[in-house]
């Protein structure tokens, strides 16, 4: 599953002249700096040991300000965002002595995985309003309710309980330092892919901000596939479920039956 | 060593999942119960998640219970035509049993129900039978014949009207018990993943009083049909038979029970029930006490691809 890191770095010369492909374009028009980013590969198969994987992006920047680079004055949010779910937070309570599941709360469209890899703290990197105007990080990611949650007190404990749960799940993950540059212009985000990682297209985003201040962005797209036996089980539990459940209950006997021949004592 | 299971989506440590098998089948075939009783708890308590190892467990049923049923028909120690009246009421209530899991899915409830139904049931039937097994082995102490089935004590059940006749186990009983049994093993199983062995066993022994010999070969005749169904209707309604999972878990698990069948053979049947007993009772303790303390986190956090 590490392979695509070593293969990154003979990508690395083909990312400068090739622009990314299908990458969503996203500039702040006051600047002139431009940003590529480059990964290896555009799919990842997970295959029987899969143990989830590390993933190293290089990117460039372009058009920069040699003084403000040499002060350090760029800095870069690199994020990998999985497919994205409704998912709902219930809140036990006591109820005659026992634990009860007792309110919920469901968020619209929240991705099932988040990694963030940034050059510093993403907090000193520009103000929270900003970071929060993008949905950049974990604490500032887009949180919106689903249907009716009466007149939304409770909203505060429910967002932060999910962000809470995501994050000691390791599911969402951040990383302060995980970019970094390489050369004057080139640098290299390092971001995980967690072992129950949902299958499906995440998104990877890389953000450049000059002083506090918004100045590029670049999205590629990264998909995550079962592949062979593990994709053809899932294809075959959802497309053919009734067959799906009868070579299940097949197994069962023969691995039954067989064992009572091996084992039979006469 | 890691495998990743393609349906509940996350990578487990294959060993563990194995040993997990070999306990529970070397317990299984030592008592003759069908384990998913075992099985499901400990994969929960694993982190499958539970709407996973409910379906899945119940595929592990089918494999256990076949491995049993194959020697109790080699020993003429199944009723097929009794097995048949509580397949009807199972396979009935098994299609309630889906439909009531799929429901409680939906409002966020199904955890609750089946940890409390485990509690009652794990409870009442593991009380019940170690205060049996006790009185029994006391008796044995003072050389006094304890037989199962007392001739001729009639209950309640007896009374019902559409009797039939059971050649094979020697009773003249009516189906209506017999089917109801069979029903709401039917909706156990289907909602907690379980054979239902530990409830059918001593409920057909002590409310219909059928013989013991036949008994257990019958109901893991039954509990096969029951198993299978449900792993067949949780497989098209709610796609959650893990099939490498339960693969693993067959394996260990009818091996284990080999060798749970051979320690059985050593120990006396009061003292094996005590047993099973004392096992029923602390998984029901188990669960019940962590229904009862305050838990870790108030909060839990399910996505719509696993509503649980």
């Amino acid at each position: 599953m590490f392979r695509f890191a070593r293969a990154t770095l003979a990508f690395l010369a083909l990312a400068f002249a090739v622009p990314a492909q299908a990458a969503i374009q996203d500039e702040n028009a006051d600047f002139t700096e431009k940003l590529e980013i480059g990964i290896s590969t555009d799919e990842i198969a997970i295959t029987s040991d899969f143990r989830g994987a590390d993933l190293t992006i290089f990117g460039a920047v372009d058009g920069f300000d040699q003084s403000l680079l040499a002060q350090g004055r760029y800095n870069i949010v690199v994020s990998l965002e999985g497919p994205k779910d409704n998912a709902t937070v219930r809140k036990k309570e006591r109820v005659f002595g026992i634990w009860v599941n007792t309110s919920s709360m469901t968020f619209e469209l929240v991705p099932e995985s988040y990694s963030l890899s940034s050059t510093r703290d993403i907090e000193t990197i520009a103000p929270p309003g900003e970071m929060g105007n993008m949905g950049i990080g974990v604490d500032h990611m887009r949180l919106v309710p689903l249907g009716f949650v009466g007149d939304g007190s409770n909203l505060g404990e429910f967002r932060n309980a999910f962000r809470r749960i995501r994050e000691t799940s390791g599911v969402y993950e951040r990383d302060p330092g995980g970019v970094q540059f390489i050369s004057s212009s080139l640098f290299k985000a390092s971001v995980r892919l967690p072992a129950n990682v949902p299958n499906g297209v995440h998104v990877v985003r890389a953000y450049l901000f000059r002083d506090g201040v918004f100045v590029a962005a670049k999205a590629l797209p990264l998909r995550v596939v079962k592949t062979g036996l593990e994709q053809f089980i899932t294809q075959a539990a959802h497309q053919q479920p009734f067959f799906y459940g009868l070579m299940a209950v097949l197994l069962a006997v023969i691995t039954g039956w067989g064992a009572s021949l091996i084992f039979r004592k006469d | 060593m890691t495998i990743y299971l393609p349906i509940a989506e996350l990578s487990v440590n294959i060993l563990i999942i194995l040993g997990m098998g070999a306990a529970v089948g070397f317990l299984s075939g030592m008592f003759g119960v069908g384990g998913g009783f075992l099985i499901t708890p400990l994969l929960i308590f694993y982190n499958i998640p539970p709407v996973v190892a409910v379906a899945t467990g119940a595929n592990q049923v089918v494999a256990s219970s076949i491995s049993g049923a194959i020697t109790h028909f080699r020993r003429g120690t199944i009723d097929i035509k009794l097995g048949t009246v509580l397949l009807c009421g199972g396979l009935a209530g098994a299609t309630v049993g889906v439909w009531l899991f799929s429901l409680l899915r939906r409002i966020g409830q199904l955890d609750l129900v089946i940890s409390l139904l485990y509690v009652v049931l794990l409870s009442t039937v593991g009380g019940l039978m170690l205060w049996e097994s006790i009185t029994a082995m006391r008796k044995a102490a003072k050389n006094q014949a304890t037989p199962l089935r007392r001739p001729g004590q009639h209950n309640w059940v007896h009374g019902l009207p559409l009797k039939m006749r059971f050649k094979k186990s020697k009773i003249y009983l009516s189906v209506i018990p017999v089917a109801g049994l069979g029903f709401c093993i039917g909706v156990l199983t289907s909602v907690m993943g379980v054979g239902g062995g530990f409830i059918m066993v001593p409920a057909m022994i002590y409310l219909l009083r059928i013989p013991t010999n036949v008994v257990v070969g019958t109901s893991l005749f039954q509990i096969i049909f029951v198993s299978a169904y449900t792993v067949i209707v949780q497989a098209s309604t709610n796609y959650t038979v893990d099939i490498v999972l339960a693969f693993v878990l067959m394996i260990a698990g009818v091996i284990g029970a080999q060798y749970g069948v051979r320690v059985g053979q050593k120990l006396r049947g009061e003292q094996l029930r005590a047993l099973l007993a004392l096992l029923v009772l602390a998984v029901g303790i188990r669960l019940a006490i962590e229904l009862v303390i305050p838990p870790k986190d108030v909060y839990s956090v399910v996505s719509a691809g696993f509503g649980f």
